[in-house]
């Protein structure tokens, strides 16, 4: 008996919690309510872009081969560490560039086409990608041996997959914006790539040469961010106008 | 004599299983076999061998020892169930197949729950109160504690050496509890120089991983100290005992080689081999620390076995708290 009426007053209580969570609604007017989102808002008669080299300054480390010993399956005797990787020029490879501010509540349409992110050679393809918020991810192993892809997130869910055979692919969509998430096999401690995840269509990763272009904006003044797993971030503010095209260089040092 | 050896077995698993699981924190392991309990979707038991790369070696190895070690306390159990005559034994074992129970599945979500910081603690120091639970069987059914050490005349009856003795005890699993946080919260090289810290005596800067450190820092010099002076009242009052001399001597051997294990650890920077053995030699200090406190409290325990009982099969009463006078009339 007591215990039922326990179990009442909490039940109570709660509803009166509820109740009171949810606010009744009488105050709406106090609030202004958000400005809807635009959606699709690029017009590609004043678009511009922006453009830059990433550099890196000092003598680059050198990339070591990996060591996959622990499994047979993995031998691949010219696999290097791609942690920080230095072309000609000093043209950093690897650093994801996105707009990191100033496109407001601006709404893009989102790709269906999802985005490969491969085991291939006990190693991950890409290493740094991009990919826009509610976008597939398929990953796919293509190695003759099992991996698991754990994906570090902070925001997002944390997921921790296993694909013990060839072939095998899964899907999985980021719902909110982290960068960067980083994916682990725990298997093969080596194998670690990093998804940008944005919500926007403006973000990119340096080839060998180190440049990227970020095209399609509206016109306006936003934050560029650089980022790099081992040198960090560096952040430019940039105004472009209609057509416009800025460059933005980045210099990372080690 | 056989319960006892098996008994005596099962505690030596409990301290392999030990060994492995440090293997597989120091390596990063834990999460390479993401599924429980499973392993990638086969029966844990059927997992083709040429599968085991990688991580999940140190992963499906612990799960496989600690199934092992889990059907031999099983078995320890059933068995001192059926034969063993005084009923707070009988507890034993099965307090011992329930942390061992609680073990595997603590085991199992932290897996599933991406290894969460207070599970993976509780983990690691559940295992600890396992490996007691064990080495308590395998004491309390050894053929020296059932005849009290009779051979070296009465047990001493040593309040001193019982009290530091249950101190320093707790010290060393107060201990191990610390350094398990420090391991699983990522701060084992958080002061990363030795003897010194950041160069000083005591850091000159603090976070909360800097402080987990040197709280195990700090720890270890509390339990060498309170092994100093347990050890050293064993040398001095019960130098003719074995039963309380070798496990003091033990002490020392172990403590010197868990302290310089600690110093190599961070030096290493956590050199897998280095900290697995660091891990389970904390284990083993605790365990030597508990034979010898039960040990200064053996005159508390009624007596054993009534020959003619055990051989009937009939169960007495008697445990700890009993004194002499009652365990000797039972007897």
């Amino acid at each position: 008996m007591r215990i039922g009426s326990s179990i009442l007053t909490l039940f109570v209580v709660s509803v009166a919690l509820a109740a009171a969570a949810c606010g009744g609604g009488s105050d709406k007017s106090a609030t202004p309510a958000p400005a809807a989102p635009v959606t699709n808002p690029v017009d590609p008669a004043t678009a511009g872009s922006v453009t830059g080299k990433i550099s890196f300054m000092g003598t680059p480390p050198a990339q070591e081969p990996i060591k996959m010993s622990s499994d047979p399956r993995c031998m691949n005797p010219d696999a290097k560490t791609e942690a920080v990787m230095v072309g000609a020029g000093g043209s950093l490879q690897n650093v994801f560039v996105y707009v990191k501010d100033g496109l407001g509540n601006l709404k893009f349409p989102v790709p269906a086409t999802p985005l490969v992110l491969d085991q291939k050679g006990c190693q991950y393809r890409p290493h740094v990608f991009g990919v826009e918020v509610g976008q597939p991810i398929e990953i796919l192993n293509s190695d003759m041996t099992l991996h698991n892809i754990h994906a570090w997130a902070q925001t997002n869910q944390e997921f921790n997959l296993g694909q013990s055979l060839q072939g095998m692919k899964d899907t999985h969509v980021f719902t909110t914006q982290e960068v960067m998430v980083p994916f682990r096999c725990d298997v093969h401690k080596w194998m670690n790539s990093f998804v940008g995840v944005v919500a926007h269509p403006f973000f990119a990763v340096t080839g060998a040469d180190g440049t990227f272009e970020l095209k399609g904006l509206p016109p306006g003044t936003y934050t560029i961010e650089a980022w790099h797993e081992k040198l960090g971030t560096k952040t430019a503010s940039v105004t472009i106008g209609a057509k416009e095209s800025k460059d933005v260089p980045f210099t990372f040092s080690g | 004599m056989l319960l006892y050896l098996f008994a005596l077995l099962t505690a030596a698993s409990t301290a392999v299983l030990i060994f492995a699981g440090g293997l597989v924190t120091s390596t990063g392991s834990g999460l390479s076999v993401p599924d429980w309990p499973n392993t990638y979707g086969w029966f844990m038991f059927t997992f083709p061998l040429e599968n085991w790369v990688g991580g999940i070696f140190y992963e499906h190895s612990h799960r496989l020892i600690a199934s092992t070690v889990g059907f031999l306390i099983l078995v320890l159990t059933f068995w001192l169930w059926r034969a063993e005559p005084r009923r707070w034994v009988r507890r034993l074992g099965f307090i011992a197949l329930g942390a061992v129970i609680t073990q595997g599945v603590l085991g199992g979500i932290t897996v599933l729950w991406y290894l969460p910081d207070p599970i993976s603690i509780a983990h690691a120091s559940l295992a600890e109160i396992v490996f007691c639970l064990t080495t308590t069987i395998a004491l309390v059914t050894s053929p020296g504690w059932r005849g009290r050490y009779a051979q070296h005349g009465p047990a001493p009856d040593d309040r001193i050496l019982r009290r530091v003795a249950t101190v320093t005890l707790a010290i060393v699993y107060v201990q191990i509890v610390v350094g398990a946080t420090m391991r699983h919260t990522g701060a084992g090289l958080a002061i990363p120089d030795f003897p010194w810290m950041f160069g000083h005596l005591i850091p000159d800067h603090w976070d909360p991983k800097i402080a987990i450190h040197f709280a195990h820092r700090v720890g270890a010099l509390c339990v060498t100290i309170m092994l100093l002076a347990t050890t050293g009242h064993v040398f001095a009052y019960h130098r003719g005992r074995p039963e309380l001399v070798r496990p003091s001597i033990l002490l020392l051997i172990l403590v010197s080689a868990q302290v310089t294990l600690g110093a190599l650890t961070v030096l290493s920077h956590k050199e897998y081999v280095i900290n697995s053995f660091h891990v389970v030699t904390g284990a083993c200090v605790l365990v030597t620390t508990l034979v010898l406190t039960l040990r200064a409290h053996r005159a508390r325990f009624g007596d054993a076995v009534v020959a003619a009982g055990h051989a009937t099969g009939a169960r007495l009463a008697d445990g700890p708290g009993h004194s002499n006078a009652a365990a000797g009339a039972r007897a």
